[in-house]
């Protein structure tokens, strides 16, 4: 089974997480200033890499805390989880975006 | 001012015969008061415990007292553990130690039902469901966590070597008690 590394649980199984999308996507802050367009945007558009890319995942049936994951979507490896609120690790190389993992 | 408790507790769940006939006891714990407790690290203030129950442990201990435990579930949640007619006054006693910092304190000893596991192989009997490795070294005497048994969110607390409780929701012990007993069959001798 896949371990997953909870930033405050360590490494436990996969089956206790749920994956909740596409990390550091901002909200606007005046969405009534933008065009439909850029809305749609925000609110349907996610990226698709093919090799790192960052997630939010939730250690539901555990701690319950809500954190980010780089994950690579060829291998399905973590290459690491860190805190919410903590700039993506890999910000430097992250329009690399077939970086493959380490 | 706190609502004093008036609800009255049936049990959800009756022993099974069959379970306290093998090696391993399968059996709901009666008696027992249950309060989840949420506070940031800034509303603790460094103390080591809220009155009473601990709050110094790491992330996934169990720390007991005498017949009250803390289990830290996360990084602000705690179960605190105390005889069921103890809970008014251990409430009362929670929200005077706070003074009015922030924190949340709900009583749940009627939202869950807890499952004493012990004997030998207890552990195998666990991980008929639950994917954690109970191994001492890495589940060693003392731990708790939030996880999962089969298809059921549950509490798993180690406080013994070959003694768990299995802490789940009131609704679903009846599949986790039906799974333990099962599970349970390969080491009925
Ligand atoms: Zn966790």
């Amino acid at each position: 089974m896949l371990l997953i590394r909870c930033p405050y649980c360590g490494e436990r199984p996969e089956v206790e997480f749920h994956c909740g999308g596409e990390a550091h996507i901002a909200r606007p802050d005046t969405p009534a200033e933008m065009t439909d367009a850029d809305w749609a945007s925000f609110l349907y558009y996610r990226t698709n890499p093919k090799g790192l890319h960052a997630e939010r995942w939730v250690h539901n049936h555990g701690c319950g805390r809500w954190f980010n994951a780089l994950r690579d979507t060829v291998t399905d490896a973590f290459v690491q989880t860190y805190e919410m609120g903590a700039p993506r690790p890999d910000a430097g190389n992250a329009s690399s975006t077939a970086t493959k993992a380490a | 001012m706190l609502e004093v408790n008036l609800a009255r507790r049936t049990p959800a769940i009756r022993p099974a015969a069959v379970a306290s006939a093998g090696p391993i006891r399968i059996a709901p714990e009666t008696g027992e008061g249950r309060l989840s407790f949420r506070a940031k690290a800034k509303a603790l203030g460094g103390r080591e415990d809220v009155a009473g129950f601990a709050v110094d442990g790491a992330i996934n201990s169990r720390k007991s007292d005498g017949d009250t435990a803390s289990l830290r579930l996360g990084p602000d949640e705690w179960l605190f553990i105390c005889p069921e007619g103890d809970i008014d006054d251990a409430m009362s006693a929670i929200e005077r130690a706070m003074d009015g910092a922030a924190h949340s304190l709900v009583d749940v000893s009627h939202r869950d039902v807890t499952f004493t596991v012990s004997g030998q192989n207890a552990d195998a009997v666990i991980n008929a469901g639950c994917p954690l490795d109970l191994s001492l070294d890495r589940f060693p005497v003392g731990t708790a966590s939030r996880t999962v048994f089969g298809k059921s969110d549950i509490v798993l607390a180690r406080v013994g070597h070959h003694d768990f409780r299995v802490t789940t929701w009131r609704s679903f012990a009846p599949y986790v008690h039906g799974l333990l007993l099962d599970a349970a069959k390969d080491y009925a001798g």
